[in-house]
C-alpha cells in the first residue's frame, strides 16, 4: 500500500468511533454487572505470553489462528492470545488452586491471524465465562442460561439454542476402534453431514456395517428434542457413555425449555465444532438474520491438566463487538452545557459544580471555530447574569 | 436471512438438472434463468426464492447464510474447503471427472513441474499426496491451451468426455475425483430451518433415489 493510504487499517482491523464505543462501554459494564450478580469474579490475563501454554489443549485448532513473535529477553516463542479460555483455564488450574468450583468471566481483545469467517473481525472483542470443578449438567444449564442472560442484555433478538455432545462421537469411534487417522477422516465428513463422502469412506475402508450405519445414522440425527429419544433407539447398546450422554443432552434442555418458554431449542448430535479439545456437552447460539452462530461453547474437562491440575470445566464465549451489531437500539445523545471562554473565577466553580453533579460541561477555548453550542452537541449554555452564572435552554441537538 | 428459503444455483447444466429435482420437492421457478436478466428468481412457493450465481461463488454464499441451499459440484466444494458447509446430499446430477492431463508421450520434467488449474487448492493437495512438489500456476479458464505455449506441464481440469483435451493434443492422465453436484445447506439455516430444509432435503433424495441416511 503506498503513503497516499496510511489511514488503511489492516483487513479485519477495526477501530470504534464514539456512538459506538459507547454502546460497547455501557454494554462491557452491563455484562460484567451481570456476571459479578451471577458470582463470576473478573480476571485479566495478559495480552501476550508464551506460545506454548497459549496452545495447550487446543493445539491444532488455534496453531494457526496465533500470531507468534520471538521473545527478545527469553528467546522463546511468543504467542498473542487469541483465545482467552486457554489462560483463565491456567489461572484455574495454577493461579486460584482452589477446592471448589471457581466461577470466573473475562472480556478482552483477542486477534486471530485469519479473521473468522463472514466479514472476520481479527481483533473480536471476546467476552465469556467459565465454570471449573463441577461435572453434572447443572454447571452446563448454568453457563447456558448465563449465555442466553449476555445475549437478552444485548438486546439480541430472535435467539435459537443449538445443542450437541462430542461424546457420542468418541464413544462411536472408539466402539468401532477407528485409528487417530480414520477418526480425523470422519470427523471431517461429520462436520460436513456428508452423508456421501461417509458411505464411499465406509466402502472404502471397509468398516464393519454396523459400526458404519451408526455413523450415518449420527450425521442426520439433528432436529427438535425428540432427535434424543431416536438416538437412544438408534444408538441402543453402546455403552454407558452413549446413554449418559444423552441423558446429559435431555436434562440439560428440559430444564432450558422450563427456563425459557418459547426459546426454540435444535438438537444436532454431530456438530463437533471444538472438538479437539471439547469432551462433553457444546452449545451455541444463534440468529435468524445471521448464517453463523454469535456464542457458543461447551464442557471441555481436564484442560488444566497441562497447567498441573485436571478439573471439570464448561464455559461459552462470545464477540462483544459482533453482539453490538445485531442488538437493537441506540443509545440516547448525552446533552451537554457549554461554557464561554471567559476567565471568572465563578464560572470555574459553576463548572466544577455541574461536572461533579454528572453533567457534561465542554468548556469554549478562546479563538477556536468551534461552531458554537450546537455543534459540541449541546442544549444548554451557561449565561453571566450579574456576579451569577445561569444555564439557559437551548433547545434539544438535531439528531 | 429471514423466513425465506433461499437456493443457489448456477445458470447451465446444473440449473437444468436440478429442475426436476426442485419439482419433486414442490419447488418450480416462474422465470428461466437463460432469458431472464433477474439474479432472483421467484418460484411458485412464495417462500422459496432461487439466486443464479456463478457456480465457484455458491459455497461462499450459502457458507455465510446468503442462501440457505445450494447446489454446487464436488470439484467446487473440494476447491473451497467445504467449511461451515453440510453436504448432505449427492444429486448425482452433472456428472463428471476431475483429472490430470498434459501432452502425451511428454514425460514430467525433473525439476519442479509446473500445473495450470483454477483448482489450486485441490490440485496442490493431489500432487503432495503423491509426494510430489508442484508450481501450480492459477488460470481462470482455457486451461488447455497451456502446455501447448509451454505455460505449464499439466493442468488439472473436469473432464468430460475429452473431446476438448484431444482436440487440443492433450490426453487425460490421472483421475483425482469423480464429481457430481451435492446439495449443500447452511449450517444456520439447517438449525432454524430445520422442517422446511429437511422437507426438501427429503423430496430431492427421494427423486435422486438417494436416502438421506
Amino acid at each position: 500500500m503506498t503513503v497516499k493510504y496510511r489511514w488503511l487499517l489492516p483487513e479485519g482491523i477495526e477501530e470504534i468511533l464514539p456512538a459506538g464505543a459507547r454502546r460497547v462501554e455501557r454494554l462491557r459494564r452491563d455484562l460484567l454487572d451481570l456476571y459479578g450478580r451471577w458470582g463470576y469474579e473478573l480476571v485479566m490475563p495478559p495480552f501476550i505470553e508464551f506460545l506454548d501454554a497459549l496452545l495447550t489443549g487446543f493445539g491444532r485448532d488455534l496453531e494457526l489462528e496465533t500470531f507468534k513473535l520471538t521473545d527478545q529477553l527469553s528467546g522463546r516463542l511468543l504467542g498473542v492470545r487469541a483465545d482467552m479460555t486457554p489462560q483463565v483455564a491456567r489461572i484455574d488450574a495454577h493461579q486460584l488452586a482452589r477446592a471448589q468450583p471457581n466461577r470466573l468471566c473475562y472480556l478482552g481483545t483477542v486477534l486471530r491471524t485469519r479473521g473468522d469467517g463472514f466479514g472476520g473481525s481479527r481483533s473480536p472483542l471476546q467476552i465469556g465465562a467459565e465454570l471449573y470443578g463441577h461435572a453434572g449438567p447443572e454447571s452446563d444449564i448454568e453457563i447456558i442460561a448465563l449465555m442466553l442472560e449476555t445475549l437478552r442484555l444485548a438486546r439480541v433478538e430472535g435467539v435459537h439454542l443449538d445443542l450437541g455432545h462430542v461424546g457420542l462421537f468418541r464413544a462411536l469411534a472408539r466402539h468401532a476402534g477407528l485409528d487417530e487417522r480414520a477418526e480425523g477422516e470422519l470427523f471431517d465428513m461429520l462436520q460436513r453431514k456428508s452423508v456421501p463422502d461417509i458411505r464411499a469412506w465406509l466402502d472404502e475402508t471397509g468398516l464393519d456395517a454396523a459400526h458404519g450405519e451408526h455413523f450415518l445414522r449420527l450425521a442426520s440425527l439433528n432436529g427438535g428434542i425428540e432427535v434424543l429419544d431416536a438416538a437412544g433407539t438408534a444408538l441402543a447398546g453402546l455403552g454407558p457413555e452413549v446413554g449418559a450422554a444423552l441423558d446429559a443432552l435431555r436434562r440439560t434442555a428440559a430444564v432450558i425449555a422450563r427456563r425459557y418458554p418459547g426459546l426454540p431449542i435444535h438438537v444436532d448430535l454431530a456438530e463437533l465444532r471444538g472438538y479437539h479439545y471439547h469432551t462433553g456437552l457444546v452449545f451455541a447460539a444463534y440468529l435468524p438474520q445471521f448464517g453463523s452462530e454469535v456464542a457458543r461453547g461447551g464442557r471441555y474437562d481436564g484442560i488444566g491438566s497441562a497447567f498441573g491440575r485436571s478439573r471439570p470445566a464448561t464455559g461459552f464465549s462470545a464477540d462483544l463487538k459482533a453482539l453490538l451489531e445485531l442488538g437493537e437500539g441506540e443509545l440516547p445523545a448525552v446533552a451537554a452545557i457549554w461554557a464561554p471562554a471567559e476567565d471568572d473565577a465563578a464560572l470555574e466553580a459553576r463548572i466544577a459544580a455541574l461536572r461533579n453533579a454528572g453533567e457534561r460541561v465542554i468548556h469554549a477555548l478562546p479563538g477556536a471555530e468551534d461552531g458554537g453550542p450546537r455543534a459540541l452537541g449541546c442544549d444548554r449554555v451557561l449565561v453571566r447574569r450579574g456576579s451569577d452564572w445561569h444555564i439557559e435552554d437551548i433547545g434539544p441537538v438535531a439528531g | 436471512m429471514s423466513d425465506t428459503l433461499t437456493i443457489a444455483l448456477s445458470k447451465g447444466r446444473i440449473f437444468q438438472e436440478t429442475l426436476p429435482l426442485l419439482a419433486a420437492a414442490g419447488i418450480r421457478p416462474l422465470e428461466d434463468p437463460e432469458t431472464s436478466r433477474k439474479l432472483i428468481l421467484d418460484t411458485d412457493r412464495p417462500d422459496v426464492k432461487l439466486v443464479i450465481i456463478r457456480a465457484t461463488d455458491v459455497p461462499t454464499y450459502v457458507q455465510y447464510g446468503a442462501a440457505d441451499l445450494g447446489v454446487a459440484g464436488k470439484d467446487v466444494l473440494m476447491e473451497h474447503g467445504g467449511e461451515g458447509l453440510y453436504e448432505p446430499l449427492d444429486l448425482g446430477i452433472a456428472r463428471c471427472r476431475l483429472m490430470t492431463a498434459g501432452r502425451p508421450g511428454v514425460p514430467e520434467p525433473r525439476g519442479r513441474m509446473r500445473v495450470a488449474t483454477k483448482f489450486a487448492n485441490v490440485a496442490r493437495r493431489f500432487y503432495a499426496q503423491q509426494g510430489r512438489q508442484v508450481e501450480i500456476i492459477k488460470l481462470y479458464g482455457s486451461m488447455e491451451l497451456a502446455p501447448l505455449v509451454g505455460l505449464a506441464d499439466r493442468i488439472v481440469d473436469i473432464v468430460d468426455t475429452g473431446k476438448t483435451l484431444r482436440a487440443n493434443g492433450l490426453e487425460p492422465l490421472e483421475l483425482i475425483a469423480d464429481i457430481s453436484s451435492r446439495l449443500v445447506v447452511n449450517r444456520a439455516a439447517m438449525k432454524m430451518k430445520h422442517a422446511r430444509v429437511r422437507t426438501i432435503l427429503e423430496h430431492m433424495a427421494a427423486a435422486t433415489g438417494r436416502a438421506v441416511a
